[in-house]
């Protein structure tokens, strides 16, 4: 049995080879937010207030292109909609938290550390503490996040434009899918995510990033099926 | 302004975050849902990881020579064999700098 600070470290530890794309992807977030004109503090009361990556250029983006706030902050909720799955899947590792427990881990649940902390869980059923995992994946993103925003709004883009360092968001993840592509269902799936996204990239509010991982889940459920 | 629409836009994500753990029970979710839920992974990435590759910043497909098509080949082989998270990452992008600085510049 793991004690509480083994499982926080085991959870930095996991998370922290992910730092490599989300550093110079927060600093790039953190100066586009300052180019496109927005105060430095608002950029900054993203990072803090929504936390979510991706949806905070896209917030800024729309914003300054024109679009009205009630489209910039639906989008931001459907692209983080997705946290939703994330939740469904965690609820049956952490259900012996207290309530208020709960709300508190919620804040730092992201993508990254869903993906390492549930490859964790599901080979350390037994653990007490599982939690602890979760809580050390979700602080060292946010603390990491924070440093990476604050940085890129301080200092500019100093990551030079040419590495098109955003390029590493698609290969963090792909280091997380990728032995899965050991199973034929889970090509299968992952396929039909992809291409859906694809197809319905131009989907009003960002709402590819959910709809895709939807018809993916059905597929799946399909898959199930025909496996019995 | 600004502000109040960050706030809801925070209150809203942190909605997304918190409904299922906080709300749902184990009991309420049925087998079938839970043998789903397990391709949750597979389902989801792939939505980040494809139009990072096959779609440029101005919204449009990208062509077939892209580098990035190549640096994410690279990343699959790597990250199969190695199973290394760094390894993974690195291999991907210096394999695109290396098309985008040394072959087609």
């Amino acid at each position: 049995m793991l004690t509480k600070k083994q499982l926080f470290t085991r959870g930095m530890l996991d998370i922290s080879p992910h730092m490599l794309s989300v550093i110079p992807f927060g600093i790039i977030c953190g100066a586009i937010g300052v180019e496109l004109g927005f105060h430095p503090y608002l950029v900054y009361a993203m990072s803090f207030i929504i936390f979510g990556g991706a949806s905070q250029i896209v917030f800024l983006q729309l914003l300054s292109g024109g679009a009205s706030s009630l489209v910039a902050v639906a989008s931001v909720g459907i692209i983080n909609s997705r946290h939703l799955l994330y939740g469904a899947v965690l609820s049956e590792y952490l259900e012996k938290l207290s309530f208020i427990k709960k709300l508190l881990i919620s804040y730092v649940v992201v993508d990254q550390g869903f993906a390492e902390s549930n490859k964790f869980f599901k080979k350390n059923r037994s653990e007490e503490f599982l939690h602890y995992h979760l809580i050390g994946t979700g602080c060292t993103m946010w603390v990491c996040w924070q440093i990476a925003t604050l940085s890129g709004i301080v200092l500019g883009s100093f990551v030079p434009e040419e590495l098109g360092l955003k390029f590493a968001i698609p290969l963090t993840f792909i280091a997380i899918v990728v032995q899965d592509l050991k199973k034929l269902d889970h090509v299968i799936v992952m396929i039909t995510c992809g291409l859906s996204s694809l197809l319905f990239f131009d989907a009003p509010f960002k709402s590819y990033i959910i709809i895709s991982p939807i018809i993916a889940l059905f597929v799946a459920a399909l898959l199930l099926r025909l496996k019995k | 302004m600004t502000l109040t629409s960050i706030i809801f836009a925070g209150i809203l994500t942190y909605l997304t975050r918190m409904t299922m753990i906080a709300l749902i029970s184990r009991d309420m979710l049925g087998d079938k849902i839970k043998a789903v839920l397990e391709y949750v992974p597979s389902a989801v990435f792939p939505a980040i990881i494809f139009p990072g590759i096959f779609i440029n910043d101005f919204g449009a497909f990208i062509e077939i020579n892209d580098p990035k098509i190549f640096g994410a080949l690279v990343a699959v082989i790597v990250g199969y064999f190695s199973k290394n998270i760094i390894a993974t990452i690195s291999a991907g992008l210096v394999s695109y700098w290396f098309l985008i600085f040394f072959v087609f510049s």
